[in-house]
């Protein structure tokens, strides 16, 4: 870990740059038109268009939900968001050659590999990027080598052309475009994202990830990603995201639906470093995000790994329904706020089958003027028997101006479950931070040791090459919050 | 080694050290002994730089160069060691990572490249062994979970592998049953050498049994009031601390 520390020197948003490449863009605003226009665009089916038009039709009739959650932001204005922000020209990519080498660029700067060779020795540490950039995938990596094994890993957009029973079966199957306001705006005017299908007893073999980078001025992201475990299979899929630092605030509102098999299992693992806005709270991203996931036949195994550090505003709870018996449900989540950032965020765990169990693990940390929110749901209903979950939520402070906020909600339906909850909240002790300082350390670095301990439990969660990501961004998000 | 001049500090309006003196030179053991709220561990605080207290006159030489203007981390990395007498746990944090996390600090500090790993793990080992310290404590989180014993053994060998040139021990020996005082004793013989000296603060004789000072410092409301050599530490253990103060009240 001290070679991480010893890597830290800026503490600024190390994302923040703007590429120059040039897009094409829909008009500001959003109506049927706008969406015909996106479904155009991405030529698709009649099918697809529809089920966009009935979502923006539902959407239209809903509230933007205001009061529950521990945040406070202005009204944000639909009207003035950009729905559709491509690079150009948008031709089928057949090779990276083929890629505007701009855009390589911008990925290299970001430190992800469009290359497809082998980022460490052994294949273990191979990993297959999908590149989104604003409204659409750019390049999918590793793709071949996928596909022998019958895996198919693409970009949405693809998968509408290319699979299309799949994503018919699939879509909305477990987040509707009813469920909430910010689901329903996206079902109706998504652009891209991941697809992803394991087969049968298949074991993917590399990691999979996607990599999300807004880029163009007044752009809102509305990405969907969908993965399927088939029977016995297995995979860990990894999200990134990043935008450039703006003024505004940009909205992000993404749906992940996540579906895993009789046997199967899938780790999905998120870092999510979206511009936060400046020290003022200026700017930043609204990230207004559903992911959900669904353990459908027995002994599955669903496992939500998140690191947010980003975002002026984040409202997400990746959640799982555990309908399989003997199904697995996880939520490790460390999630950091600093200067005016805004999060609430948790998990929801719905038993529904028998001898299901789930973990909760929510580490927060808030600094600055901040305020962190855990918020999380456990509900065992009539019939799950012998259900089980155990949640853990600590918070951390630093300072005396920020906040750090508990909201568990627990409903039992079933006696025979047992159910367990911890929560902790401390301070970080001018007495650690003595000791360190005694040993050696500055105050960043004994700072960065103690954050990092603190969150161990969730970062030994992460795949190698992320947890390392992960330790780094901590630090850099927590510097000068004390002192 | 350090020389300590006329050194007035406290916390807010009060003075806890009242025109402190002392001269170290290399190689030496000093032992600090005094009743309570004699001003012994501010002594150790003020010299490690804790900002709670404020320095109010004095002057503190350490190697040449003066202390009181140096940050308590590059008090640290000039090789000033505070053995404290409550080490506070840090959880998540393993030891093993702590002290390489702290010694590449140092090292980078003096223009040194990090500890090779293997290299590294080799002076564990060692000096795992001058405080009889498990191999697993090692890999446990920075005091989580130790008991009294082990947190003064695991100062002890924090300090042998950080090798400071200055170590002062703040009642290292409180709370230690007989066996962990012998044992966190021969840590630190093991220690001394030529180049090396030592701040020993303690209330009682018996640390001293083990390790044996060059010389005996009685201290009583922030001063130093009486020194001597070894013999010192047991006429004030037959005499308890009274006739120190009875002694000082009279010059008063």
């Amino acid at each position: 870990m001290s070679d991480i520390l010893e890597e830290i020197t800026s503490s600024e948003y190390k994302y923040g740059f703007t590429s120059n490449i040039e897009m094409e863009t829909a008009p500001k605003g959003l109506s049927e038109d706008i969406i015909r226009f996106i479904s155009q665009k991405k030529n698709e089916p009649d099918w697809m268009l529809e089920f966009r038009l009935q979502a923006f039709r539902k959407w239209q009739t809903m509230e933007e939900p205001k009061h529950w959650a521990h945040l406070n932001y202005p009204k944000i204005d639909f009207q003035d968001i950009i729905y559709y922000a491509a690079p150009k020209p948008k031709k089928k990519l057949n090779s990276l050659d083929e890629v505007d080498p701009e855009l390589l660029k911008t990925f290299e700067k970001l430190g992800i590999s469009l290359e497809e060779q082998k980022r460490l020795s052994g294949v273990e540490s191979t990993i297959a990027v999908d590149a989104v950039i604003d409204s659409v995938s750019v390049k999918t990596t590793f793709k071949e080598v996928l596909a022998e094994k019958g895996i198919i890993f693409c970009s949405f957009s693809e998968a509408v052309h290319e699979h299309p029973e799949l994503v018919k079966k699939y879509m909305g199957s477990v987040v509707p475009y009813t469920d909430n306001y910010y689901a329903a705006l996206n079902s109706a005017v998504f652009t891209d994202g991941s697809f992803c299908y394991i087969p049968k007893g298949v074991r993917c073999p590399m990691e999979l990830s996607t990599y999300f980078r807004i880029n163009t001025s007044g752009t809102g992201q509305f990405e969907r990603t969908l993965i399927i475990a088939d029977e016995g299979g297995y995979a860990s899929y990894l999200e990134g995201c990043t935008a450039p630092s703006r003024d505004e605030n940009q909205l992000h509102a993404a749906v992940v639906e996540i579906i895993v098999h009789e046997n199967a299992e899938i780790k999905y693992s998120t870092v999510q470093n979206w511009y936060p806005g400046d020290k003022d709270g200026k700017g930043g991203v609204y990230n207004f995000v559903t992911k959900r996931g669904i353990c459908f036949g027995d002994n599955s195994k669903l496992s939500w790994t998140q690191v947010e550090t980003g975002s002026a505003i984040t409202w997400k709870y990746p959640s799982v329904i555990l309908k399989g018996n003997n199904s697995v449900g996880e939520f490790y989540s460390v999630a950091v706020t600093n200067n005016y950032q805004q999060a609430d965020t948790g998990t929801k765990m719905i038993h529904l089958g028998s001898n299901t169990r789930s973990t909760i693990v929510s580490k927060g940390i808030s600094a600055g003027f901040s305020n962190n929110s855990y918020r999380g749901l456990v509900r065992i209903g009539k019939g799950a028997k012998n259900a089980r979950n155990f949640s853990q939520c600590d918070s951390l402070l630093m300072g005396d101006k920020c906040g750090a906020h508990t909201f568990p909600y627990i409903e039992i339906k079933d006696k025979s479950a047992i159910v367990e909850h911890e929560a902790t909240t401390s301070k970080i002790g001018e007495d650690q931070l003595f000791y360190c300082k005694q040993r050696g350390l500055d105050t960043e670095k004994a700072v960065a040791l103690i954050v990092n301990g603190y969150c161990k439990e969730v970062l030994n969660k992460l795949p190698m090459e992320f947890a390392v990501e992960a330790q780094k961004l901590l630090a850099v998000s927590l510097e000068g919050s004390v002192g | 080694m350090i020389s300590i001049n006329n050194l007035k500090a406290g916390i807010g309006d009060k003075e806890i050290l009242k025109g402190f003196n002392l001269n170290v030179k290399p190689g030496e053991v000093h032992a600090i002994m005094g009743p309570n709220g004699s001003g012994k561990s501010t002594l150790a605080n003020v010299l490690a730089g804790k900002e709670d207290y404020t320095v109010t006159d004095g002057s503190v030489t350490f190697n040449g160069k003066d202390l009181l203007d140096m940050s308590p981390e590059d008090r640290a990395r000039e090789g000033l060691f505070l053995a404290f007498q409550y080490p506070v746990e840090i959880p998540g944090v393993s030891n093993i990572n702590f002290l390489k996390t702290c010694l590449s600090e140092i090292r980078a500090y003096k223009g040194l490249p990090p500890i090779e790993a293997k290299d590294f793990l080799k002076m564990v080992k060692e000096k795992q062994a001058l405080v009889e310290l498990q191999g697993s404590l090692a890999n446990r989180s920075v005091n989580e979970g130790f008991s009294g014993g082990e947190k003064k053994r695991n100062e002890i060998f924090q300090m042998a592998m950080l090798e400071p040139s200055l170590a002062i021990l703040d009642e290292t020996d409180s709370g230690l049953d007989i066996d962990a005082l012998r044992i966190v004793a021969n840590g630190v013989n093991k220690l001394r050498d030529k180049n090396r000296s030592f701040v020993v603060i303690t209330h009682y004789q018996r640390l001293l049994d083990y390790i044996v000072p060059d010389f005996v410092h009685v201290m009583y409301n922030g001063q130093i009031v009486k020194s001597g050599p070894k013999e010192l530490a047991l006429e004030l253990e037959e005499k308890g601390y009274d006739w120190i103060k009875k002694e000082e009240e009279q010059v008063i």
